[in-house]
């Protein structure tokens, strides 16, 4: 007998439905599996009749072929386990004919027929209210996870004897049997903004004006910030606090975040959606492969686990020059692309850069009291970041040691919170300026719309002028002040750049004599 | 026969002997002296030579005189632009001449310093302050003027700021290397290198194409402060090259001026120990220069209105840099009221924030604390990047800022 069961497979963080079929038929005992399947897909077929015997259904001996089609593309992953199981379930006629139609499984098996946690369930679940099903089977601990998705009922199951005691149910009892999962979205929103474990308060942090500054402009504009200064003096503390003066995700942006997280398997169970923004401090020693994404079959890397988030690189100089120049086209272009022989998926990468680094091998210069290093020594340190990433960073500050005083006084500077609103009220002016154009931020401006956004007056022209003369700049940092002259008159609400914002985006410019290029 | 004739064919032999490595310097004075002349020595044979150098020496020096073509070898140094000086020469450098253990050869590209003015060494930390670069450059730009020549290693630092400064304002400067001298070492300062050769002199005692040496350069130390008839001493840390610098020229019985720092800077610690033990203290170059003039005149007995033909000016130290005066000197009080009217251009908060800048790095935050109260809550950013902009101040860092000394001039 033939059946066929919706299920869906991942293709970067979107997904496709397959169509899990199962003839079972007279002949020589066999269990044979078709339509490009990996390893672990195939290994599916010892899981899912040893499950089934374990649960009281012996397979009888007979011919059982099984396709995932569409056959020509690759699957991947433990989650057929389910759908395949089921598809034998129809042909046996252990279910009723009928029952699956319309109905998409997901889920991997355990050997006692217990239903274990899945990879990339929203998507999948999204794919499917897209495609017009109705109703989907996941493992209890990804049902939170499908349920956001309006449209679809997500019912989880623990074990595959609850779908059969579901399809052998009356349509009254099925409710009863296996409840739709709902998931409140709004509690889910307002409990990440009350919440108490809520990211750390940038009123914590003492002193250090400049870098704070810095920090709500880069937010302001989403633009990737260095930062400078010697050891122990706050760099990663305020990097950590960034996330939290950024505007709160929306559902798109929380669905594209939990989407990824989901792909990569991260994903905790129980968890619903993501509201928080991302944050993500890798170690310098991380593999470029772990950086960008990759591997043979491939998996998003923390670029874009930190999408739409923050993606924190410390001690910059001390990561593989290599990782790092990988850096340059996710940047650019917001969106990373793997190819691989197994596949060529695209996972987004829409992240705020924020590094920290010593200025010099001692970290103490320029305090030429402390620093001995030489001039070329300095110079050999800076040069460790290429000069391609650097010209992706749009605001550089620099950190001082504190002194006691900024010390004992401590929660002297404002709370997230106030920050937040400002950068609200920026974005906000973002949003309406970049309405119906392919920017986002204006981080995003390139050179080509520069005239259009970043309109100067005479006065202002004459100052951009002088300051590109007296300061040295190239072309580059020349757009790059404008941009962030941009967000500096956004924070404060004005549409026209005016002078003092040209001044204080030039102080913040990654400044070339500093980096001895 | 022909005088210079002579001279070039003594040329041709000292280069014989100057790039004949397992010599001391000794020896050759002892060799001249036996036979009068280069290429007396060259001729004069194995058995003459071992009167001075031991066996060993002899040998080498015959296998290696074998192998060297006398013309070829001179036609080398000459293309390239450089000149073998040695120290029975009439080039030779009077100063350097007096100094215990002076080089016997010197290879020179471009003018050595003429004997009739005086000489100072500038000389101090590679890694200077803003403060070292500061006051560098303003004594390289006082001496240049005045027709001082300076002498100085050619390296990063103050050296290299100072003999900039001085090849700026149109003085001349000669470069001692620790390398040969067609090697420019630090590389990155080739500019500075083609300059001297050009407006000064670039020199060393080395064979040309001897790479730059740990060991060579202490030696170069004792030229440059033999050359010079005084030493400044500009920035210095205890344990520092410049030291050992002022000890040389202490044994040459040069004078040795210091510039003062804070005794909390480290930069400034060698110098202030100078101080301490009873070096001369150089507060302001017009004042030095003026002191320099006249010990030099004194020593070579020259009158006093003769320096006036060698067309001197004297400038006075302000505190945002020597302004340039008619001639006479000028009291503190004055400088002060220069500095009050050249601020006055700027708007009151400008002013505010550019006296609370310093020649050390300071922070936005630390120049917010020194300011006024009235002007405490205003724009800091701003109007340090507009100081920046006139070219009053100067972001050395992101984060950092400090007073450029030839600001708004």
């Amino acid at each position: 007998m033939y059946s066929a069961i919706f299920s869906g497979a991942l293709q970067g963080i979107a997904a496709y439905l397959v169509s899990v079929e199962v003839d079972i038929a007279r002949g020589l005992p066999a269990f044979y599996m078709v339509g490009s399947l990996s390893t672990e897909v195939r290994e599916s077929r010892e899981r899912v009749t040893v499950a089934l015997k374990n649960v009281g259904m012996d397979l009888p001996p007979c011919h059982i072929t099984v396709n995932l089609s569409p056959a020509d593309r690759k699957k991947e992953g433990t989650a057929f386990d389910l759908p395949i199981a089921v598809g034998i379930l129809e042909s046996l006629n252990i279910i009723p004919r009928g029952v699956t139609d319309h109905i998409l499984f997901l889920g991997e098996l355990g050997l006692n027929g217990e239903l274990k946690k899945a990879r990339g369930v929203l998507p999948i679940v999204r794919a499917a209210a897209e495609g017009g099903i109705r109703e989907c089977i996941v493992p209890g601990a990804n049902a939170r996870e499908g349920a956001v998705i309006p449209g679809i009922a997500v019912r989880g199951a623990e074990n595959i004897r609850d779908i059969i005691k579901f399809f052998m149910a009356g349509k009254e009892e099925r409710e009863i049997v296996l409840p739709a999962v709902s998931v409140d979205m709004s509690s889910l929103f307002s409990e990440n903004r009350e919440g108490s474990m809520g990211p750390p308060d940038f009123r914590e942090v003492a002193g250090q004006e400049s870098a704070r500054r810095g920090a709500e402009i880069a937010a302001a504009g989403f633009h990737n910030m260095l930062m400078v200064g010697p050891p122990g003096v706050g760099k990663s503390m305020i990097a950590r606090r960034i996330p939290g003066i950024l505007p709160p995700l929306n559902l798109e942006e929380s669905l594209e975040v939990t989407s990824v997280v989901s792909v990569a398997g991260l994903l905790e169970e129980g968890e619903a959606l993501i509201t928080k923004r991302p944050f993500h401090s890798p170690h310098h020693s991380i593999s470029q492969a772990a950086l960008i994404g990759g591997n043979n079959v491939p998996k998003p890397g923390m670029i874009s686990l930190a999408h739409r988030g923050v993606l924190f690189l410390d001690e910059l100089t001390e990561f593989p020059r290599a990782s790092l120049d990988a850096l340059r086209q996710p940047l650019e272009d917001r969106r990373v692309n793997i190819a691989r022989v197994s596949g060529n998926v695209t996972y987004p990468s829409n992240f705020m850069l924020v590094c920290a680094m010593n200025p010099c091998p001692c970290g103490y210069y320029p305090d030429r009291n402390r620093c001995h290093c030489t001039e070329p020594e300095v110079h050999r340190y800076m040069g460790k970041v290429s000069g391609p990433i650097l010209d992706r960073i749009d605001l550089c500050v620099e950190l001082q040691p504190m002194n006691y005083f900024h010390l004992k006084e401590k929660q002297n500077g404002e709370s997230s919170e106030e920050i937040r609103k400002r950068v609200g009220r920026a974005r906000e002016a973002q949003r309406l300026r970049f309405q119906g154009t392919k920017y986002q931020f204006n981080a995003d401006i390139e050179t080509t719309s520069m005239e259009k956004f970043c309109t100067l007056g005479a006065e202002e022209e004459q100052c951009m002028e002088q300051l590109y003369h007296s300061l040295c700049l190239s072309a580059r940092s020349y757009h790059r002040i404008l941009r962030v002259a941009r967000t500096i008159a956004d924070l404060e609400g004005v549409e026209r750049i005016g002078v003092e914002h040209l001044m204080e985006a030039s102080f913040y410019r990654p400044s070339l004599e500093y980096w001895g290029c | 026969m022909d005088q210079r004739l002579w001279e070039e064919r003594e040329k041709i032999y000292a280069c014989w002997l100057c790039s004949f490595p397992a010599i001391r310097s000794r020896q050759l004075h002892r060799l001249y002296d036996i036979f009068g002349c280069m290429e007396g020595i060259y001729y004069a044979g194995r058995e003459e030579w071992e009167k001075v150098l031991s066996p060993g020496q002899t040998e080498l020096l015959k296998e290696y005189t074998a192998a060297w073509r006398p013309k070829e070898a001179y036609c080398r140094i000459r293309d390239q632009g450089f000149e073998l000086v040695t120290f029975y020469d009439k080039a030779y450098p009077k100063r350097l001449k007096s100094i215990p253990d002076a080089p016997f050869f010197l290879f020179v590209r471009g003018k050595l310093p003429r004997e009739d003015v005086p000489a100072v060494a500038v000389i101090g930390a590679r890694e200077c302050s803003e403060y070292g670069k500061f006051v560098a450059k303003q004594l390289g730009a006082v001496l240049g003027r005045c027709g001082v020549t300076v002498i100085s290693g050619m390296a990063r630092g103050i050296d290299g700021i100072s003999q900039e400064e001085v090849l700026n304002v149109g003085g001349s400067s000669a470069g001692v290397l620790g390398c040969g001298a067609d090697i420019c070492y630090p590389a990155r300062n080739r500019d500075l290198y083609e300059r001297l050769a050009r407006q000064g002199a670039v020199l060393s005692a080395y064979p040309l194409g001897t790479p730059a040496l740990k060991r060579n350069f202490p030696p170069r130390n004792r030229i440059v402060s033999g050359m010079a008839d005084a030493v400044v001493v500009i920035e210095a840390r205890v344990k520092s090259g410049t030291l050992i610098t002022v000890d040389m020229a202490l044994e040459q019985g040069k004078e040795v001026y210091v510039v003062p720092g804070r005794v909390t800077d480290k930069l400034s610690e060698g110098c202030n120990r100078l101080i301490r033990q009873g070096a001369g203290v150089m507060l302001d170059p017009d004042a030095f220069v003026e002191e320099l003039w006249e010990l030099w005149e004194r020593k070579n007995g020259y009158f006093q209105d003769k320096a006036h033909s060698t067309g001197r000016t004297v400038g006075k130290f302000t505190e945002n840099g020597w302004a340039e005066s008619g001639g006479e000197a000028v009291t503190d009080s004055i400088s002060r009221i220069q500095e009050g009217q050249r601020t006055a251009a700027l708007p009151p908060e400008l002013e505010a924030v550019y006296k609370a800048l310093d020649f050390e790095p300071r922070s936005a935050e630390e120049i917010r604390g020194k300011l006024p109260t009235e002007f405490r809550d205003r724009q800091i950013i701003t109007c340090l990047m507009k100081l920046c902009m006139d070219k009053w101040a100067f972001q050395v860092s992101p984060g950092r800022f400090c007073r450029k000394g030839d600001g708004g001039i």
